[in-house]
């Protein structure tokens, strides 16, 4: 087990190397920013030299992965071009697109998976078609229509909510925002879950569960939810970072100045170092749920062994 | 057992994860909402650069520089004039060598005075190379520039301060310039012109999270990226005192939601109404929709250095493409008027006096599309049989339009393949290709002012060699009567001569004006006196809360 964790680990590193390469490279093909700056007036030579000289632009692109991958080593992620440290970006991001995030998991996972058995254990009955029905529509509408009708229905019309979320994004403010961000996946953990059990309550050990004698509660959550969620879970670990660095639309929607704002600010603006630094960091949270995927198999089924 | 331990690991690094989660969720501070006695709540974009005068060069952090900071003039809010702020007096015997008088009583918000020293300080810091500044080319007429400023990439200063600034003494400086201008005086409204407090050489750092200026209001609070209070400063002795009590300015990334938030009752003042809901504003907010011209013109610029523009009969060819474009069309159905269709290069906020003359452009910007056609067909047909027009596609949304003009020119045309847009990922590849003369058919191009004058719509753009001339266009009939112009001593006289250039751009038409952008925002109920200013931006000291 120890040792499977460090080799999962050890993999880590040429993963987190050959992507941030990857990003770098293409963020650096986009062109050069500088002539961004100047808006619609043509930069004077020298002071964009002297940018570029700054900005560490002046170099091959190898000698700037380098030197970018030496200072993220030492703490350093660059600086953005409104002259803040793109750490400092981070640290003020990150905390918001993580309760986004929570709030949307918690969406996920609580409403996604009661559906889930709830349609799996009545296949066929109306309650069943209903929820299949409601989920293709969640499914084949996308974010940002359901976004902007929840905003204006919620925010605008009812005022049960802000219809922005203010800087500081506290919990309470990202309920609504959380649940347009969570509705597609949620769709998606509903069906996954009800297809698991549906075929999970014909197997043997849940026949046998019942043969026991056992109570009705603990069937279903023992012994049939437990077998029947490692697909629901894969899902969800690699959902993790999809709605993280997904939360573009979103964020946008609703004013939340998170991860995807800056990724999105980043890339309009060809700063190399606010995207790379951000999917530098997105990148090892896609590792890290993965990991932690790949260790819950063995919660969940006793028989998944890691050498 | 081996069970269990396998139980333990998971819950284990399960608990390490959520402990991280609530650790980065805990560090929250401040609340948004809420709004006290006399604060306006408006929407903001964030400032592409760090907030310094010479280093912001558009409209989101230009707004807050003129809200704590006050210069030499400042520029009337409804009539663009350009009046003595903290100049007592600027006098000029040869519209080259300047005597710049400053009234006493001046204060930056931590006390200091301000004097001459905080003008020459901040001048020689904002022209100096190894500072990249941005606006730095805005000094480039003072004397002793290019050796504070060298033109040519990689090379450095021989020197750190503009020999053509002097000091006679606390209140009184001279300037000398290394050409006549006559309207440089003018120019010193512009916030690349803000004098700088000693506090900013001591601690730059410092200075940028918090900027501390002289104008009517100080900052109290700036979370960069999301928002900026700014109260009213007590001290402020200008004649332009704050009415309301402060302002909070809210980060937006999308108009969209700022609208919807003006409608729920959590912002007060909207400066950028969303396209789509141009329909519908004036039945949502009534009077309190304001559209009015600023100081920004649209056009479509030609690479002249490319061998299909340059011959000199494609000049008709240009003429009869603007003749094609149905502006009265394009401006109505889809920009719902807030955009006026032009008829020369400058714009209709500098008023008669400032230079604005309707009908320069004459016939080639009236639409007929017949005459289009034989004008088109005279200057040889459209190089290539076909033009597109490049456009950035990733924001202001230009596709509409871009394909209107070209459906206009099509129709003219008689030929559906005849013009195309080409749209460019982003604004920064856009100006690249523009930058390193990539072009080979015609591109968008707009143009913001710095300043109200006529001087900065045609110099910058079409001057020989000039640093915003785009086009490449050189006209030794065009400079010749900018430089007349620049040398007149009287105002009224260099603006008659300006206009007499803009008569050379009719006739070789390097860039076809489309039309005169407005500013357009709306407010709450709890406003009143709100006005936009020349440059399109909210006068917010003029604004009263109820």
């Amino acid at each position: 087990m120890g040792r499977y964790v460090i080799r999962r680990l050890l993999q880590m590193i040429p993963v987190f190397i050959g992507s941030t390469f990857l990003i770098f490279f293409m963020v650096y093909a986009l062109g050069d920013p500088v002539a961004a700056l100047f808006g619609d007036r043509a930069p004077d030579p020298a002071t964009a030299a002297q940018i570029r000289h700054d900005l560490y632009l002046d170099h091959s692109l190898g000698a700037q992965y380098l030197h970018y991958m030496k200072n993220i080593f030492l703490g350093d992620f660059g600086t953005a071009f409104s002259g803040q440290p793109v750490t400092e970006l981070m640290g003020q991001a990150f905390p918001v697109t993580i309760r986004l995030t929570i709030v949307a998991i918690l969406f996920e996972i609580v409403i996604g998976i009661a559906l889930g058995v709830i349609t799996g254990m009545r296949r066929g009955k109306p309650v069943d078609t209903g929820v299949l029905l409601l989920t293709l529509v969640v499914i084949s509408v996308p974010t940002f229509v359901t976004g902007y009708v929840m905003q204006y229905i919620f925010g605008v019309q009812l005022k049960w909510t802000a219809s922005s979320v203010s800087p500081s994004a506290p919990f309470n403010e990202l309920v609504l925002p959380g649940l347009v961000l969570a509705l597609v996946s949620l769709a998606y953990v509903t069906r996954l879950t009800r297809t698991s059990i549906a075929e999970n309550t014909r197997a043997d050990y849940v026949r046998t569960a019942v043969a026991k004698g056992l109570p009705r509660r603990r069937v279903v959550i023992r012994h049939l939810l437990r077998n029947s969620l490692i697909p629901v879970v894969t899902f969800i670990g690699t959902d993790i970072g999809a709605l993280m660095g997904g939360a573009i639309v979103t964020e946008r929607i609703f004013n939340i100045h998170g991860v995807g704002y800056n990724l999105y600010q980043g890339i309009l603006r060809n700063n190399s170092p606010t995207v790379v630094g951000f999917v530098t960091i997105l990148v090892l949270v896609f590792l890290v749920a993965n990991l932690l995927v790949d260790l819950l198999y063995a919660v969940l089924d006793p028989r998944i062994r890691y050498a | 057992m081996r069970g269990a331990t396998r139980v333990k690991w998971a819950v284990g690094v399960t608990a390490v994860a959520l402990t991280a989660t609530a650790c980065g969720g805990g560090t929250d501070s401040g609340s948004g909402g809420g709004s006290g006695g006399g604060i306006v709540r408006a929407s903001w974009g964030d400032p592409q650069n760090p907030l310094e005068p010479a280093n912001t060069n558009e409209v989101q952090g230009g707004k807050v520089l003129d809200m704590i900071f006050r210069g030499l003039k400042k520029y009337d809010p409804k009539t663009a004039k350009a009046e003595n702020m903290i100049a007592d007096s600027i006098t000029s015997s040869d519209s080259q060598n300047f005597d710049i008088k400053l009234k006493s009583g001046w204060k930056f918000s931590n006390g200091e005075p301000v004097n001459a020293d905080s003008f020459i300080n901040a001048w020689n810091y904002d022209a100096l190379l190894k500072n990249a500044q941005l606006n730095a080319s805005f000094f480039s007429y003072i004397d002793g520039y290019d050796k504070v400023h060298p033109d040519a990439a990689g090379a450095s200063s021989s020197a750190t301060k503009l020999s053509g600034l002097q000091k006679v003494n606390d209140l009184e400086f001279k300037v000398k310039l290394n050409q006549k201008f006559s309207l440089w005086p003018e120019t010193l409204g512009y916030s690349a012109f803000y004098p700088l407090p000693k506090a900013f050489f001591s601690d730059h750092a410092a200075w940028l999270k918090k900027p501390i200026g002289n104008g009517p209001y100080e900052i109290s609070s700036y979370t960069k990226g999301s928002q900026m209070s700014l109260r009213k400063w007590d001290g402020y002795k200008g004649p332009d005192a704050a009415q309301n009590n402060g302002v909070d300015l809210r980060v937006y990334t999308d108009n969209n939601t700022a609208y919807t938030d003006l409608q729920a009752g959590n912002l007060d003042l909207v400066d950028d109404i969303p396209a789509n809901q141009l329909k519908n504003v004036k039945s949502d907010l009534g009077s309190r929709y304001i559209n009015e011209p600023a100081g920004i013109i649209q056009t479509i610029a030609f690479p002249l250095y490319s061998a299909k523009w340059k011959p000199a009969k494609t000049a008709l060819v240009r003429q009869g493409l603007s003749m094609a474009i149905n502006r009265e069309q394009i401006t109505q159905q889809i920009f719902q008027k807030t955009r006026t269709p032009a008829t020369d290069w400058t714009s209709p906020v500098l008023g008669a006096a400032g230079g604005y003359q309707a009908g320069v452009c004459g016939d080639a910007c009236t639409y007929n599309p017949t005459k289009a056609k034989q004008l088109i067909q005279q200057g040889g047909g459209l190089p290539g049989g076909k033009i597109t027009i490049t456009y950035n596609a990733d924001t202001g949304s230009h596709k509409e339009w871009i394909d209107a003009v070209c459906n206009s020119i099509n129709n003219a045309l008689g030929n559906n393949k005849a013009c195309v847009g080409a749209p460019v990922g982003t604004f920064a590849d856009f100006r690249n290709k523009i930058t390193n003369k990539q072009m080979t058919d015609p591109f968008r191009a707009g143009w913001q002012m710095d300043y109200p004058l006529i001087q900065d719509f045609l110099q910058p753009q079409y001057y020989t060699n000039a640093s915003s001339n785009d086009s490449h266009y050189s006209s030794a009939a065009f400079d010749n009567l900018v430089n007349q112009a620049n040398a007149e001593s009287d105002s009224s006289a260099a603006v008659g001569k300006f206009q007499d250039a803009e008569k050379v751009l009719a006739k070789d038409m390097p860039a076809i004006p489309l039309w005169y952008q407005n500013g357009s925002a709306g407010y709450s109920s709890k406003l009143s006196n709100v006005l936009l200013n020349p440059f399109s931006v909210p006068v917010y000291n003029e604004i009263k809360v109820k």
